[in-house]
């Protein structure tokens, strides 16, 4: 699936200050193509997550339209566009993502389980043993660390097999190994199976794992560093 | 537990939460079914009442009144005698309007070793009486004979047992079904058990003679009017004709029941309506703060696909089951109350008191749960309408 924004924008309303509204993204187009991984960097506060949040289809944009292949994301009403994620994107976010009221299998399985679908259960338990948190299967949220809740995350995304997957400071709670280990993971996914990964971080390491390369800078997209 | 459905699980592994619900919900139930099982009751209890007493007029003696309140004789059993000529039921019957007429003796036992237990003993004519008879009927099958007596549901004393009133054995042959008045702990008989028993109390110094010596008396003669006739006027034909002798229309005495119980009705369903808004209110913030408190785990829903109706489906179903357990626990918990302490509450109301029959009962109960798990999710719509509409990523920066 090529992923595809056309002139997208977003500004939030602030009470301080002249401007009543600001840009926190300007207006910028881009593609995320199948087999690559699509690297963002930027300074904190760039835009760089409203970003990830417009392409993945979480927050529509003021101005502008992301394209799924033909498909107007946010032309789709909520339980289409809700459908379309489960079955198409796959996001991690910067934030702790767990549901506390399941185990860490359960939350792994939910999005399978949330539309019936047969839950990936094999790979579920590839995953765990290859990030190192198989024994934690039947452990609660909150008794992982930060990085074991990371890894959680990211394996929920990957069995989940998505077309595009969005990992917004995937690396953020990680030691050096595990970091490795997850950026070539995300690697294999996009180039194994053509899917694409869009990787929004202030992780070095992750740069050596780009296809493509973006900087953020107040809201713009700066020229590609890297092809 | 692995395959449960999400709503359950998250009601099951968040216990705390869940308890405090379940109980606010229970609050409810518990005052809803108390308070209507207490007003039917009171109803309940009025209507047998009315049933009971069967006449349109009750003649008692002039100084009756003086010497007991005839009111707290029929609703909360207090003991008491009478006496006027017995020639008053015939007399009766020539006045113009009058259907029929039953007389009744009352006879109270003492608290000594005489008598087994303290009690009011009713004499009846099972041939003329219209009152207390098919009451009786329901319960014995054979006739009424010499030194017999049906108690009262409250009597404490089972058929075939003996009871002793003024050294005088009577054999329990029946026994009434409850009425929730104070008709319930009366003991009846016939006026040939009746005449035996009022000579052993003579004896023992307890006259029932009246101021003409005559020893035929009675204490009460029901009067049924004919159809067509005005009970008024009937009434007044009888005060007129009938000399020391006081006609009291069954309805004034129900009047006053009757009045007093729709002050308590009003009471209980002004206390019941209070008790609900306020748990209303209550549930409805509790679910915004709830939902403020899960705003990132709906978030992560919503980031791995969920819609907003799902959510907003989720939240309704989670508070529905709430609802449901607590409506369960509530009514249980009022059922256990009510019906344990009610002798308690008849005693304290001082008004005829009868708990509806079973199936009446179950619909309140069946009613009263389901009620209380559509109030909480009612309570929890606004909430539930906010998560449909929640922005995952708004939500997980604001949560992180």
């Amino acid at each position: 699936m090529l992923l595809r924004a056309d002139h997208i924008s977003k500004t939030f309303f602030r009470s301080t200050g002249s401007a009543n509204y600001f840009y926190a993204v300007s207006p910028l187009s881009m593609e995320i193509a199948p087999g690559t991984v699509t690297v963002l960097t930027g300074r904190s506060g760039s835009g760089k997550t409203t970003l990830l949040n417009m392409l993945s289809g979480i927050l529509e944009p003021t101005e502008g339209k992301v394209w799924a292949d033909d498909t107007d994301l946010y032309g789709l009403k909520d339980a289409a566009l809700s459908r379309f994620r489960n079955d198409r994107i796959g996001v991690v976010s910067q934030a702790r993502s767990a549901v506390d009221t399941l185990t860490v299998a359960e939350n792994i399985l939910l999005p399978a389980k949330l539309y019936g679908k047969t839950p990936p259960e094999e790979e579920t338990r590839y995953w765990m043993k290859a990030f190192e948190i198989a024994p934690l299967a039947d452990a609660m949220p909150k008794e992982l660390s930060g990085g074991e809740l990371r890894r959680m995350a990211i394996i929920r995304a990957l069995v989940q097999d998505p077309d595009v997957l969005f990992a917004d400071e995937p690396t953020g709670d990680l030691d050096d190994e595990n970091t490795k280990k997850v950026l070539s993971a995300l690697h294999a996914f996009a180039h194994e199976r053509n899917r694409a990964v869009f990787i929004v971080t202030h992780e070095n390491e992750a740069v050596k794992y780009a296809d493509r390369l973006f900087r953020m800078e107040k809201g713009q997209i700066m020229q590609p560093e890297s092809e | 537990m692995k395959n449960a459905p999400l709503p359950l699980k998250n009601l099951i592994r968040k216990p705390g939460r869940t308890t405090a619900l379940v109980l606010l919900t229970a609050f409810l139930a518990l005052a809803v079914f108390g308070g209507s099982v207490i007003i039917l009751s009171l109803r309940t209890g009025l209507r047998s009442l009315e049933a009971r007493l069967g006449a349109d007029i009750i003649l008692v003696p002039s100084e009756a009144q003086s010497k007991i309140s005839f009111q707290n004789m029929f609703l909360q059993g207090t003991t008491g005698a009478f006496y006027m000529d017995a020639a008053v039921t015939d007399k009766a019957m020539g006045v113009p309007g009058v259907e029929k007429t039953a007389p009744q003796t009352f006879l109270a036992s003492l608290k000594a070793d005489c008598c087994s237990v303290k009690i009011q003993v009713i004499g009846i004519d099972p041939e003329k009486d219209f009152t207390v008879q098919p009451w009786i009927a329901r319960s014995l099958t054979g006739e009424l004979g010499d030194m017999d007596v049906v108690t009262g549901c409250r009597v404490e004393a089972g058929i075939g047992e003996i009871i002793r009133i003024y050294d005088q054995r009577c054999k329990v042959v029946a026994r009434l079904e409850p009425t929730g008045t104070g008709l319930d702990t009366a003991v009846y008989c016939n006026m040939g058990t009746m005449n035996t028993l009022l000579a052993a109390a003579e004896a023992k110094g307890v006259s029932h003679k009246i101021s003409s010596g005559d020893d035929s008396v009675v204490s009460a003669v029901y009067v049924k009017v004919k159809d067509g006739y005005d009970i008024d006027t009937v009434n007044s034909a009888l005060t007129g004709k009938l000399r020391k002798v006081t006609a009291v229309r069954t309805r004034s005495m129900i009047t006053g029941v009757s009045d007093s119980l729709a002050g308590i009705s009003r009471t209980v369903t002004t206390m019941v309506i209070v008790i609900w808004a306020l748990a209303l209110i209550i549930l409805m913030l509790a679910y915004i703060l709830i939902v403020r408190e899960r705003s990132r785990e709906f978030a992560v829903l919503r980031l791995i696909g969920a819609s907003g109706n799902m959510l907003g489906r989720m939240a309704l179903t989670e508070s529905a089951v709430c609802g449901l357990a607590g409506g369960l626990v509530g009514t249980g918990l009022a059922a256990i109350g009510v019906f344990s302490f009610s002798a308690l509450i008849e005693s304290s109301l001082g008004l005829p008191y009868l708990l509806p029959d079973p199936g009446t009962l179950l619909l309140l109960a069946a009613g009263t749960v389901i009620l209380s798990a559509a109030v909480s999710a009612l309570a929890s719509a606004f909430a539930a309408w906010r998560l449909s509409r929640v922005n995952p990523g708004t939500a997980l920066r604001e949560g992180n």
